[in-house]
């Protein structure tokens, strides 16, 4: 009985945390819009505006949902839950400390990746769905976009899996800092094993893993629906794109959907490449700042404060970069990142054999 | 080795992108309210655009373009503001006086009394041509430029100074007037019938 009850508040927990995060960062991005753009930003509603994303989150609440008569009312009411819930679950599989997973599998990132690929089902739902041209679009160019940059981020992630020798998250983190007591090499020639911090992460531990995670955030831009790779919600061609027609907490959902996606990929990333909730601060002669910060504490602020930075430079990107057309998007995937991926993986592999 | 050099082209131009937009994201600076007068005003694109507009404004000069306003006492009534307003804003009701009233600040002597001096602001297209026939400039433009009201009707402005009653007395005065002098009139044409 008891352990039905911390699942519930584990859920409850982790939905929190998404509902939070998103507030936040939708007002992150728009003072960071604003200052890129020389604005102000919101500044009206609260203390330099903070309360702002919580005023528009109750209005949100408070709209009707319409349902527009020509939509397929099934496909059209459950998208929204669907795309939701499919990058929702993927939270189940993060690990957040040492010892801290809400489920703790030995297939945690092919688990991730299964469940957040529902996600393209929703979005095609919600475009069919919608019967209407605009939405039809969008979810046709999501679809493509999401299914093409799977293959090179999958490719990136592998060439770490193969590096750390496991899928399960719990593990791959553990292998990126102190608290591993097997060898770990800086760039393959530097024993860090007891320096740990910054210099016993993926990144680090293979030069070729620098490039595969960057391949693996430019494709997790991709997947999660960013700029430059926002062309399935394109303004300024397809009015909102798949979700056009969504009014209400329905959109607040789909919205919602975007920033979990947002952190949940920039979690995996942390987590693979760059030491997970492992500090980033060696062990210096008798300064053992390595051993101080690590701990269930630290590690969960360790990983947050990882996928903050990463989340910032996302919305950064966004305010910098102009939208890749379809061409140049399917071209940037198939002809770059895609054999780079796997020259990545092969060196990966060959590491393995030979250096580690 | 043309796809890595491609690759590495395009982070190149990319990052010089994003250091231009890093650079803007901590250069926050407030905009500093100089008016056009000032000789360093384009400097202004170096701060935010914004101007946080009811708690901050820019400087305009004293003599602005802006809402209209009558000194009444040194309106002679003429009515060639009224005249020569392309959207008809202005209107006035004018009473004779029965003697001369007095006098403007400009010494021009007043003859007529204005019951009604109504400038309705929300017709008002700020061309400024009242003010250029007005003989003793007494309608003048200010710098008042944001007035927000509820009612439109609050945007009629009167500058009449006189109560319906003063202009009723003044009224019949001139009538009494009036028929005083048609009296004289019709007496001395009488007379001048008689001989």
């Amino acid at each position: 009985m008891a352990n039905y009850i911390l699942y519930i508040v584990i859920a409850v927990g982790l939905f929190a945390f998404a509902a939070l995060f998103a507030l936040f960062a939708v007002y992150a991005e728009r003072k960071v819009s604003a200052f890129i753009q020389d604005r102000i930003g919101p500044n009206e509603t609260g203390k330099y505006g903070t309360l702002q994303t919580l005023a528009d989150i109750l209005k949100l609440l408070q709209k009707e949902v319409i349902n527009p008569t020509a939509v397929d009312r099934w496909l059209y009411g459950a998208a929204p839950a669907i795309i939701f819930i499919a990058v929702y679950m993927g939270y189940a599989a993060l690990p957040w400390g040492p010892g801290l997973v809400p489920s703790k599998i030995n297939i945690g990132l092919y688990y991730i990746f299964a469940i957040i690929s529902v996600e393209t089902l929703g979005i095609l739902m919600a475009g069919w769905g919608s019967n209407n041209k605009f939405s039809v679009l969008g979810a046709i160019r999501s679809v493509a976009q999401i299914i093409s940059y799977e293959i090179p981020a999958g490719f990136a992630l592998i060439s770490a899996v193969v590096i750390a020798g496991s899928l399960d998250l719990q593990q791959v983190a553990l292998q990126q800092g102190v608290l591993f007591h097997s060898r770990m090499k800086f760039l393959g020639f530097w024993d860090v094993t007891k320096i740990g911090g910054l210099f016993s992460w993926n990144i680090f531990q293979a030069p070729h893993l620098m490039v595969a995670f960057v391949i693996y955030f430019i494709a997790s831009l991709a997947e999660s629906n960013r700029a430059p790779f926002d062309i399935p919600e394109a303004e300024s061609e397809l009015v909102a794109g798949f979700h056009t027609e969504y009014t209400g907490m329905r959109f607040g959902l789909v919205f919602l959907a975007e920033y979990s996606m947002m952190f949940l990929v920039s979690m995996i990333g942390v987590i693979l490449f760059l030491g997970a909730w492992n500090t980033p601060l060696p062990n210096i002669g008798g300064f053992a700042l390595a051993d101080w910060t690590t701990g269930t504490a630290w590690g969960i602020l360790w990983i947050v404060l990882k996928a903050l930075v990463l989340v910032a430079v996302q919305i950064w990107i966004r305010w910098t970069l102009p939208r890749l057309r379809v061409d140049q998007l399917t071209d940037l995937c198939w002809k770059v990142l895609t054999p780079l991926s796997f020259i990545c993986m092969l060196i990966s592999a060959v590491w393995r054999v030979w250096v580690m | 080795m043309g796809l890595i050099n491609s690759a590495i082209k395009g982070l190149q131009t990319a990052w010089v992108g994003m250091g231009l937009t890093l650079k803007h994201l901590f250069a926050l600076k407030k905009r500093d309210l100089t008016p056009i007068k000032s000789e360093n005003y384009f400097d202004r694109q170096n701060s935010t655009a914004t101007i946080e507009y009811p708690k901050e404004k820019l400087p305009i000069p004293e003599v602005g373009r802006y809402q209209l306003d009558v000194e009444i006492d040194d309106c002679i009534v003429c009515d060639l503001c009224a005249k020569i307003c392309p959207v008809d804003c202005i209107d006035i009701e004018a009473i004779k006086a029965t003697e001369a009233i007095g006098q403007t600040s400009d010494g021009t002597t007043k003859r007529l009394y204005a019951a009604k001096f109504d400038i309705d602001m929300a017709k008002c297209m700020y061309c400024g041509l009242c003010t250029v026939v007005c003989p003793t400039e007494c309608i003048t433009m200010t710098n008042l430029y944001d007035r927000t009201v509820f009612d439109l009707s609050n945007l009629t402005y009167q500058f009449s100074d006189m109560t319906p009653e003063e202009a009723a007395e003044k009224r019949a005065l001139l009538e009494k007037q009036q028929a005083e002098k048609q009296a004289a009139k019709l007496a001395a044409m009488q007379k001048k019938n008689e001989q």
